[in-house]
């Protein structure tokens, strides 16, 4: 096939994922978009396996299918509450397969140099592009697949241990070596040396030391970041494995590559971007890890949390006209969604007005608990976003927060010392009660003191939210 | 002192001030009591009732008049009546102050003290002797028994061994005293009931009543009752227009309508229109309370009941309070009572007028030879003022303008500066960069710009599934490796192949838990 043919099945592609991109503004559109996004992506591998430069490919349809079926495997059988994790994981997959591919690119150019300009036209598929170029053009495609691997290396241990944080297999808490950001910073000019240094010489050894010191950067730069912030890492790799995918479009010469690595990352940084603004957090002091330094002590919080039973709640609830449910990662965690649809469903059946107010960065993914219930079939029409519900706790018989923490801290208000301070939460304290469901009197993930659960209208609910919330539809059966 | 009531001279009242009972209850407030003979017969009251409470009987009207210091009635005074008047006189009685300018020039000439009992003001210490909101629940009651003496069929809907009966439809217009009254005696009759009114806040009442509230498509200040007093005041077109709409609607299904809307010394509001009666069905009825200021429907004849060419009866009776006399004279009488009570403090049979009382100020109509109407507002407000809502401040036009101005400046600022640098720095690669690189990276800066327009607009709940699609769409860096995996050296492939099965895993797995994801999105 010729040239001609991959170019517009490359445009078709194309736009077919900024239609997919685009579609999920709706929950219904979004069903479409998919498949704009699963068209687009056959017909450009299509296009490239028949397309000019590629050979093999009956063991690249193998090597596909071998990992479509591994793909799928993993789908179906993960749990929603487990989709950060996958996430994640995946992104580390595309930021290897960049690292990889920077390399093949790299051992093309140094065979191609390396032969006599005679015999390139015996060359085939990528070589054969390469042995095309200018010298010029040859650093630049240099410095781009440098760039590639850089980015490919650091999403690569950046996503990994993403992965082990939100699996609970590495500590959630913010680590960094002795040092902290001045090794990553060392490490980032040492990057920088060995760019020059492989611009100057085109070795290996530049190259590989380079990606040492780019795995170590996606390592260190990660392990600094709290639980916490997860949801903004999450998607801040997602967007480095799109910018990995660009540079590498551009050492391979492939529009493509470069228009859908543009997509996803551009759409990746507004993604953080947004997280971030949720959490009235800039968008370096996450990246760089931990909070914003704090100007004094946090204030001290006076009372006493004051436990109830599962009876209270269940006729605090009887009794209820409108209730607010605020889910957190605790519910995640306990799998209590089910429970959760359950108990809301039964609550409706009395008449009675159920709503979710869901803070943007509740969860570990954005949008995380959206999917938690969308998959125990709450209708999305009851869940609500923290602006279009902030106004209406005052006027809430009942609130119950299950396992949130932070986004109901009122101290984000009141308290200007708080490490969150500023931060836009969900003001439950103004309902006329709250129930806290909490595994028990610890301070969660970001480790930050709670006013919320010393309030006068505020009861804690302790035990593990699927247990409680079950115990609680016993009760109201 | 002496308190008498004469005989209502008004044709067809039925009513009496005072009652056997009420008598008893203002002799033990230090009065004596007196009643024109036969006063009480057409209530149900016969004078040897009275007498055997106590009351003296007086063979005509001039002895009650010269007799009685203090005289209770029900009905306007006529002329003849205020001419009996003399200066030491009280008179306690219903007197329309507000279209009844003779009469009060005529008391105060007489100089006599009156109290006009429609002028009770609505506080909470005053209901007992609100004499308009006991006689509207009667007339609301009376109002769905007229109706359903008029309606061929029943209130409830019954499903019996010969036929099915539909339940009737009750529109009750005007949710006041009288409306909820009608409202109450419509739904213990079984029909089901809805009920309009301008004032929002009477909504909860209305349900709680057990009718259905029609709200209207209409956004605006709704009124709030509480500024005038817990009455309707006048709506505004727009809103009038939305009100009728409304009711044309439902005008079709209704079977009676009973309409209760009255403002304040106005004439009553036309809500039920030629129009809206002709689509009723033959056998509706309409019973219009507001008759006697002209009534709420059109076609509505004071007194009495018409029928239209389609077979709908309109009631315009004014007297339903007088038609169940023996009920309406009691409780009129218990509010006369209960009126002494507060012109007696001391319970000793002098009355002592307290100017200064609001019930007894707000009330008094003429008082020493003075127009004393109308009165100061209450010094405690009928009904709490309704929280204003917490609103942001209302920008005027220009200041709105000015805003959006201002913002569109800065914004355009913003871009201006921003496409400046982009431009700058894209004009500065492309100096020192070769034409195919800049082929390139044309390509990548377009893309990164629409990546920018489309992802603002994806709902925050679907950013997972954003995520997820990203991820799967991300591992088009499988078509960089499918490009170098026929090419080169054993090296090359291997490292392409874990590329194209890491990629081919991404891609399946991505695709698929977006889909897994986005199906559980559902609305209720």
């Amino acid at each position: 096939m010729d040239f001609g043919f991959t170019t517009a099945a490359y445009v078709v592609a194309a736009v077919l994922f900024i239609l997919s991109l685009g579609g999920l503004s709706g929950q219904e559109s979004a069903k479409r978009a998919v498949w704009y996004g699963i068209v687009g992506m056959a017909l450009a591998v299509f296009a490239t396996l028949i397309g000019p430069g590629s050979g093999l490919w009956i063991l690249s349809v193998i090597l596909i299918a071998g990992g479509g079926i591994l793909g799928y495997m993993v789908a179906t059988k993960v749990q929603m509450t487990e989709m950060p994790q996958l996430v994640a994981a995946m992104h580390s997959l595309v930021g290897l397969a960049a690292v990889f591919v920077g390399y093949n690119a790299h051992f093309e150019v140094s065979r191609v140099l390396g032969m006599d300009p005679a015999t390139h036209d015996t060359l085939r598929g990528f070589a054969a592009v390469v042995a095309h170029k200018a010298p010029v053009e040859i650093n630049i495609l240099r410095v781009e697949l440098f760039l590639g691997v850089f980015i490919g290396a650091v999403t690569f241990t950046g996503s990994v241990i993403a992965y082990g944080k939100l699996a609970g297999k590495v500590t959630s808490a913010a680590t960094k070596l002795p040092g902290g950001h001045i090794l990553n910073a060392a490490a980032a000019g040492l990057s920088v040396l060995c760019l020059v240094w492989y611009f100057n010489t085109g070795g290996f050894l530049p190259l590989f030391l380079m990606t040492i010191f780019s795995l170590f950067i996606g390592y260190h730069l990660i392990m600094g970041i709290g639980g916490a912030d997860m949801p903004v890492v999450v998607s801040m790799l997602n967007s480095y494995s799109g910018w990995a995918a660009a540079a590498i479009g551009f050492s391979l010469g492939n529009d493509l590559l470069i228009v859908v690595g543009a997509l996803v990352g551009s759409s990746g940084a507004i993604l953080s971007y947004i997280m971030c603004k949720a959490m009235n957090r800039s968008f370096v002091s996450v990246i760089l890890g931990g909070f914003g330094g704090t100007s004094g002590p946090a204030m001290e919080v006076e009372g006493e949390q004051v436990a109830i039973d599962v009876d209270g709640v269940a006729s605090a609830l009887e009794e209820a006209d409108s209730v607010i449910i605020v889910p957190g990662y605790g519910m995640a965690v306990a799998q209590a969604q089910q429970n959760v649809a359950e108990l809301t469903r039964k609550l409706r059946g009395q008449g009675k007005e159920v709503r979710f107010a869901i803070h943007p960065v509740a969860g570990r993914l954005p949008g995380h608990m959206n999917v938690l219930l969308a998959e125990a079939k709450v209708p999305y029409d009851i869940v609500l976003e923290m602006d279009e519900i902030n106004e209406d706790f005052p006027d809430t018989d009942v609130v119950i927060v299950i396992g949130s923490n932070d986004i109901v801290n009122p101290a984000a208000q009141d308290d200007p010392n708080s490490p969150i301070a500023g931060m836009p939460v969900l003001e439950v304290w103004k309902a006329k009660q709250v129930f806290v469901s909490k595994r028990g009197q610890g301070t969660g993930y970001s480790g930050i003191e709670n006013p919320l659960f010393y309030k006068d209208n505020t009861r804690m609910y302790y035990g593990d939210a699927k247990d409680s919330i079950g115990a609680l539809l016993n009760k109201l059966g | 002192m002496k308190i008498g009531t004469p005989k209502e001279v008004l044709e067809g009242e039925n009513r009496v001030a005072m009652t056997p009972d009420s008598a008893r209850q203002l002799q033990k407030l230090g009065h004596e009591c007196m009643i024109e003979t036969g006063a009480g017969v057409k209530a149900g009251f016969a004078d040897a009732l009275y007498e055997e409470a106590g009351v003296t009987v007086v063979p005509s009207a001039d002895a009650l008049w010269t007799g009685a210091d203090i005289i209770a009635k029900v009905r306007i005074p006529t002329d003849a009546e205020l001419d009996r008047l003399t200066p030491e006189k009280t008179l306690i009685t219903f007197f329309n102050p507000g279209g009844n300018a003779e009469g009060l020039e005529k008391a105060k000439e007489k100089g006599a003290t009156v109290i006009a009992m429609e002028m009770v003001p609505r506080i909470s210490r005053a209901q007992k002797m609100d004499a308009l909101s006991s006689m509207a629940n009667i007339a609301g009651y009376r109002a769905v028994i007229e109706a359903g003496n008029n309606f061929g069929r029943f209130f409830t809907g019954q499903v019996t061994a010969a036929g099915k009966v539909p339940p009737a439809k009750v529109l009750v217009v005007g949710a006041g005293v009288a409306g909820l009254a009608a409202i109450g005696t419509s739904t213990s009759l079984g029909a089901i009931t809805y009920a309009f009114d301008v004032r929002p806040e009477v909504a909860e009442q209305v349900e709680s009543m057990g009718a259905e509230f029609v709200y209207l498509d209409f956004e605006e200040a709704q009124q709030d009752g509480a500024a005038t007093g817990g009455y309707a005041s006048v709506s505004s077109p727009e809103f009038r227009e939305a009100q009728l709409k409304k009711f044309r609607e439902l005008a079709p299904e209704m079977d009676i309508v009973i309409t209760t809307a009255l403002i304040p010394n106005r004439e009553a509001p036309k809500l039920w229109l030629e129009d809206m009666i002709k689509a009723m069905k033959p056998g509706s009825v309409i019973v219009d309370l507001a008759a006697e200021k002209g009534g709420n429907a059109e076609g509505t004849v004071m007194d009495q009941k018409v029928v239209t060419d389609n077979g709908v009866t309109i009631i315009g009776y004014t007297d339903f309070p007088s038609r169940m006399a023996t009920q309406s004279s009691t409780l009129y009488a218990t509010n006369i009572r209960h009126m002494m009570t507060d012109l007696t403090p001391e319970k000793d049979g002098v009355v002592n007028h307290n100017m200064e009382d609001d019930v007894i100020r707000g009330a008094t109509v003429t008082h020493k030879g003075e127009i004393t109407w109308p009165p100061p507002p209450p010094k405690v407000a009928a009904i709490a003022a309704q929280k204003p809502k917490e609103k942001a401040k209302e920008l005027t036009v220009e200041e709105k303008r000015a805003a959006e101005v201002a913002a569109f400046k800065k914004q355009t600022r913003n871009q201006v500066t921003l496409l400046a640098v982009g431009g700058a720095l894209l004009l500065g690669v492309g100096l020192v960069a070769p034409a195919s690189f800049m082929q390139h990276f044309i390509v990548f800066v377009l893309s990164v710009f629409v990546g920018f327009q489309v992802i603002w607009n994806v709902s925050h709940s679907l950013h997972t599934p954003l995520m997820a699609v990203t991820n799967a769409i991300s591992s088009i860096i499988i078509l960089g490796a499918l490009m170098q995996i026929g090419s080169g050296s054993f090296l090359v492939i291997l490292l392409a192949a874990l590329s194209v099965f890491m990629a081919g895993i991404n891609i399946f797995g991505g695709f698929l838990v977006t889909r897994r994801m986005l199906a559980m999105f559902q609305k209720s």
